[in-house]
């Protein structure tokens, strides 16, 4: 095969998660595939559609809890047992520290890296089957979402791309 | 090191294609591998971004991203994307005689 023909043309993210580090590499994911002039989706399913609710995306966290690779103060400081994760306030805490780390690489908070994907020709949607489990309407969510997509929909869409589920 | 000839002067350019010294650039080989890229002619939006990231990688000494052209470059992404189609930043920077971004924003 000709390395053209070899080349990623489209891509169909799966954002499934709705913490913080569930979220980012989606976003970052569909954004990197668009600045290579690849067709790029995203389809927000269960809690990764927290990621396009408007009243809730600019309080996503990183969960302290039940994750053995979080270290403190910083990724080469002393690990996190989950006890600890737990105490009120350590989530935003972990959050904050990260989100300035993040400030620094130019990586935008949620809303913004939305509207960037968006403007970048990036599509999002969001999944039939949770906005009905989570009693949700198009008003609940951010203006780029275009469209609720069944999964069959959602397969429809992804001809012809690679499926990347996070 | 190669080099090649670009509109009359001789650059030093990596295995990609990109300038290795921004000051050998000229508006003139902008405009030679903008068609290469297949931009084509480069308009008044074109020399706004090439400007914008010249000018700041001058002063930051660091690549910027797509955001930043947007939030300090007052570029919208929308046409960053529409100027220069399939690789936005990649081919922007190329053009302005830069390096090869190595950010993924």
């Amino acid at each position: 095969m000709s390395e053209e023909q070899d080349r990623i043309k489209k891509v169909s993210i799966v954002c499934s998660k709705g913490s913080l580090e569930g979220i980012y590499p989606a976003l970052i994911m569909a954004n990197g595939a668009r600045m290579e002039g690849i067709e790029a989706s995203i389809f927000f399913t269960f809690f990764g559609l927290y990621a396009v609710l408007k009243k809730f995306n600019n309080k996503i966290k990183i969960a302290t809890v039940g994750n053995p690779a979080m270290r403190v103060p910083d990724a080469k400081g002393m690990s996190l047992p989950t006890i600890l994760g737990a105490i009120p306030g350590m989530s935003a805490f972990a959050t904050s520290m990260m989100s300035k780390e993040m400030e620094k690489l130019d990586i935008p908070p949620i809303p913004e890296f939305l509207e960037m994907i968006h403007d970048a020709g990036g599509h999002l949607y969001a999944c039939k089957a949770t906005v009905d489990m989570f009693h949700l309407t198009t008003d609940d969510f951010c203006d780029e979402v275009e469209r609720v997509l069944t999964v069959g929909e959602f397969y429809e869409l992804s001809a012809g791309a690679q499926i990347i589920f996070t | 090191m190669a080099t090649r000839e670009i509109a009359g002067t001789t650059v030093e350019v990596n295995d990609e294609g990109y300038l290795t010294n921004p000051d050998q650039w000229n508006e003139e080989i902008a405009k030679v591998i903008a068609r290469e890229e297949g931009i084509g002619e480069l308009t008044e939006g074109h020399w706004k971004v090439v400007k914008f990231l010249r000018d700041d990688f001058k002063e930051k000494g660091v690549m910027p991203t797509i955001r930043r052209v947007k939030n300090a470059g007052g570029i919208p992404t929308k046409d960053l994307y529409e100027l220069f189609p399939e690789g936005p930043l990649k081919k922007s920077s190329k053009v302005a005689g830069l390096q090869k971004p190595a950010s993924c924003i």
